[in-house]
């Protein structure tokens, strides 16, 4: 038992550092977040040559074989960065079903597709109804002919507007919240029937409302056995809640830093407002919220490692631990620094919102805590 | 990164469960579950036993005693302890003292104070706090005064646990009044039956005694009682502190209360079903689960942490921050969750026991003891707000 990082991870954080120190000053993130496409291609042309996009997939379907530590070593450092590129949508969410519920065709064309940087995809999994619930799904996939014919609506897909595939579950049998007879599909993102409303989200990512109305696939389009979708979406939400949590301390870690900075700095009355106890007391609970946090998410990156049989019972417990330490460090970051923390122009506002955004997806706070205490 | 576990380390789990579940008094037992304190007679027996296993000091060297455990072995243990439902073995001795004297005593003291601490032959107090000293420590004012090969010590201590029941006090006095507070304190060892020493009970807000005064009354202690150096007493006291990393957060007796709080959610009615199944109980303590575990896995990331060779500053406040309010918290439910059976407080003068009769069910009985002598957790050892100082100073520079 140790929570001392191996040299590769250390190896690993430092490069990734490195990129969000070259490329991710507020001033570079705003332009990006300010574009058309909401992130930067040659950034994940970056990733692909350094090998992050492979990172976590089986070495059978091409990947480098990386472990849930591994991801949130990486995903703590593009936290500390707010770092905008769709890893989660292509690599975590999408990437993980194909190389965990593939078949060898689905397998070969998509995930050395990922490695390489050509090919990104998004993932629906909820619905305008649905909550946080990934059993709750209305959208239907009824046979027809060899293949498919799926209507619904998915709310909220990341990164849907980039992405060439876009994954979604759809009912092929039972009723709305039956956790039996969910499917997940690959569609095409050019397919005839499916529709985009795109806007973006509070902490300036991208995301679209996905309509399906009529659209027509094949039996290729089925991703892994049909109905039996639930399990497998469920795992990969809990690794993908893992890898949130770490992003969620890196950010909680740098608004500690910037705050910490600012309370030294700023003179009131004649000194640093930092030199009032009761700054230093809200201070030292920040970071105890950060460390706590901390912990959580190493404690469940090495779990989902070992794979044992309380994976919904850690997920749930680390997404609402860190749920209530974000709010906490993002609203204190915010307070400590009076007047310009209220402002666009400053930086810890934005990792605020993006402190926000993480506690809503996946679940928030109450729903894990429920979640956590079912499991039980 | 790692948290699994070896074929041995599993192995080393059902020995460690097997001789818990084998040698523990049923009577040591419930006294523990209810949340009352152990009696000196349970305590000493209970300690043996550990001690005949060798497993009373498990963060002591092997050279003195400890078992040469590694982190997983000491995180197994200690899991495997606090699931047992055994009593916490008193800290004194075995995590106060014994490192500041295997660590700093002279051969002689070691040998004469570590295989009775290890065997709970003596049972030992601390003497720190007085009236005028409590967050500002090393403002103490007893004196010791040189005299032969004696110094002789006047003046208070206060808020002193077990004195009445204590062979022997480590204590801080004042040797030197012309430097600087903390640069005039030296570490005393004193027999509790030497001539000018009296020990008065402070009656607590649950009416228990296990508070003192000890006053010091030209009491003489040989010289040589002494740990380490003159006027240097401040730097073995910190040591101490800092050595107590391993017991502030309390993270394996929360752990157990918590089953005994779900066990008793489950008996009592509520809303004309469980108290269990109530949504907002449900959710307290769905929370207070989850604050737990974030505290035990921080716990086990600066052991880690501290093994790797990384030095620790003031991650121990943290520990002891959260891990008082959690135990506060979980007091509370556990007083909660009796309803109006919270309320009921008798006291037997005879035997020390509370609601004793008992009053209401039987699982009532200690928790609101246990509630109101906990309210000192967030007070002793260092009060929370003087953590959360020692934490702005030391990790944020504030």
């Amino acid at each position: 038992m140790d929570f001392e990082l191996s040299s590769e991870q250390t190896l690993l954080k430092d490069s990734v550092d490195r990129f969000v120190q070259d490329n991710y000053d507020l001033t570079a993130r705003r332009v990006l977040v300010a574009s058309d496409l909401g992130y930067s291609k040659d950034h994940w042309a970056l990733f692909a040559e350094m090998g992050w996009l492979g990172l976590p997939f089986s070495e059978e379907s091409g990947g480098y074989g990386g472990s849930n530590v591994d991801v949130s070593v990486m995903m703590e450092s593009f936290g500390e960065g707010l770092v905008v590129e769709p890893y989660m949508a292509t690599v975590l969410l999408a990437g993980r079903l194909i190389d965990v519920a593939g078949n060898a065709d689905q397998k070969a064309a998509i995930i050395p597709a990922i490695i390489e940087g050509k090919m990104k995809l998004a993932f629906g999994y909820s619905e305008p109804t649905s909550r946080f619930d990934l059993f709750d799904v209305t959208t239907t996939a009824s046979a027809s002919g060899k293949g498919y014919v799926i209507n619904g609506h998915k709310a909220l897909v990341y990164h849907a507007a980039s992405a060439d595939k876009i994954i979604v579950t759809a009912r092929t049998s039972g009723d709305q919240r039956d956790k039996d007879g969910i499917s997940l599909f690959v569609i095409d993102a050019n397919t005839k029937g499916l529709s985009l409303k795109t806007y973006r989200t509070l902490d300036g990512q991208r995301a679209s409302e996905v309509v399906l109305e009529g659209v027509e696939v094949g039996p290729d389009a089925l991703l892994g056995k049909e109905g039996e979708a639930f399990d497998v979406v469920d795992k990969i939400i809990d690794l993908a809640i893992t890898a949130a949590s770490a992003e969620a301390v890196g950010a909680m870690r740098k608004v500690n830093e910037i705050t910490i900075d600012y309370v030294k700095t700023r003179q009131q009355f004649g000194a640093p407002i930092g030199s009032n106890q009761v700054i230093k007391h809200r201070l030292a609970d920040m970071l105890i919220e950060e460390e706590q946090s901390k912990a959580m998410a190493d404690m469940a990156a090495m779990r989902a490692d070992i794979g044992g049989d309380d994976r919904v019972q850690t997920a749930s417990a680390t997404k609402a631990r860190i749920g209530e330490a974000a709010k906490f460090v993002g609203e204190q970051g915010i307070q400590l620094h009076g007047g310009i923390g209220m402002t666009d122009e400053y930086p810890i506002g934005h990792y605020y919102k993006r402190l926000q955004t993480i506690d809503k997806l996946f679940g928030n706070v109450d729903y894990h805590l429920k979640r956590f205490s079912d499991a039980r | 990164m790692d948290l699994s576990f070896s074929a041995e380390d599993l192995e080393f789990q059902h020995e460690v469960r097997t001789f818990l579940v084998e040698n523990l008094p049923a009577d040591v037992k419930d006294r523990s579950d209810r949340g009352l304190h152990i009696t000196r007679e349970h305590m000493i027996l209970w300690q043996k036993k550990l001690a005949a296993k060798g497993w009373i000091a498990p963060n002591w060297p092997e050279e003195h005693g400890g078992p040469g455990w590694s982190l997983t072995k000491k995180f197994i243990y200690n899991s495997e302890y606090a699931l047992s439902g055994a009593p916490g073995v008193s800290p004194f001795g075995v995590s106060m003292v014994g490192p500041v004297i295997y660590t700093f005593g002279s051969d002689e003291q070691k040998a004469k104070y570590l295989p009775d601490i290890l065997n709970t032959d003596a049972l030992w107090c601390q003497g720190y706090s007085e009236p005028g000293s409590g967050s500002d420590l090393a403002s103490l004012k007893t004196r010791a005064v040189r005299d032969g090969d004696d110094y002789v010590i006047n003046g208070q201590k206060i808020w002193t646990s077990w004195a009445h029941l204590a062979d022997m006090m480590f204590c801080l006095v004042r040797t030197n009044t012309e430097v600087k507070n903390q640069e005039g304190i030296s570490f005393v060892l004193i027999p509790m039956d030497s001539p000018g020493i009296t020990v008065r009970p402070i009656i607590g807000i649950d009416l228990e005694h296990s508070l003192n005064e000890v006053f010091f009354d030209d009491v003489r202690v040989p010289i040589a009682n002494r740990v380490g150096e003159e006027d240097k007493g401040w730097t073995y006291a910190k040591f101490l502190l800092g050595n107590e990393r391993n017991l502030v957060a309390r993270v394996a007796r929360s752990k157990y209360q918590l089953t005994r709080l779900i066990e008793i959610a489950g008996k009592e009615v509520a809303y004309g079903g469980r108290l269990l199944d109530d949504p907002d109980f449900k959710r307290k303590i769905a929370k207070l689960e989850v604050d737990l575990m974030a505290l035990e896995y921080s716990e086990l990331r600066y052991l880690s942490q501290d093994m790797a060779g990384r030095k620790l500053t003031a991650e121990p406040s943290m520990l002891k921050i959260k891990g008082a309010e959690i135990a506060q918290t979980l007091k509370g439910l556990l007083v909660e969750a009796l309803g109006v059976y919270g309320t009921p407080y008798e006291t037997d003068e005879e035997t020390g026991a509370r609601n004793d009769g008992p009053i209401g069910p039987d699982h009532a009985h200690g928790n609101q003891a246990d509630n109101l002598y906990q309210r000192a957790a967030t007070i002793y050892g260092g009060s929370n707000e003087v953590q959360r100082n020692i934490v702005a100073k030391m990790m944020l520079g504030l």
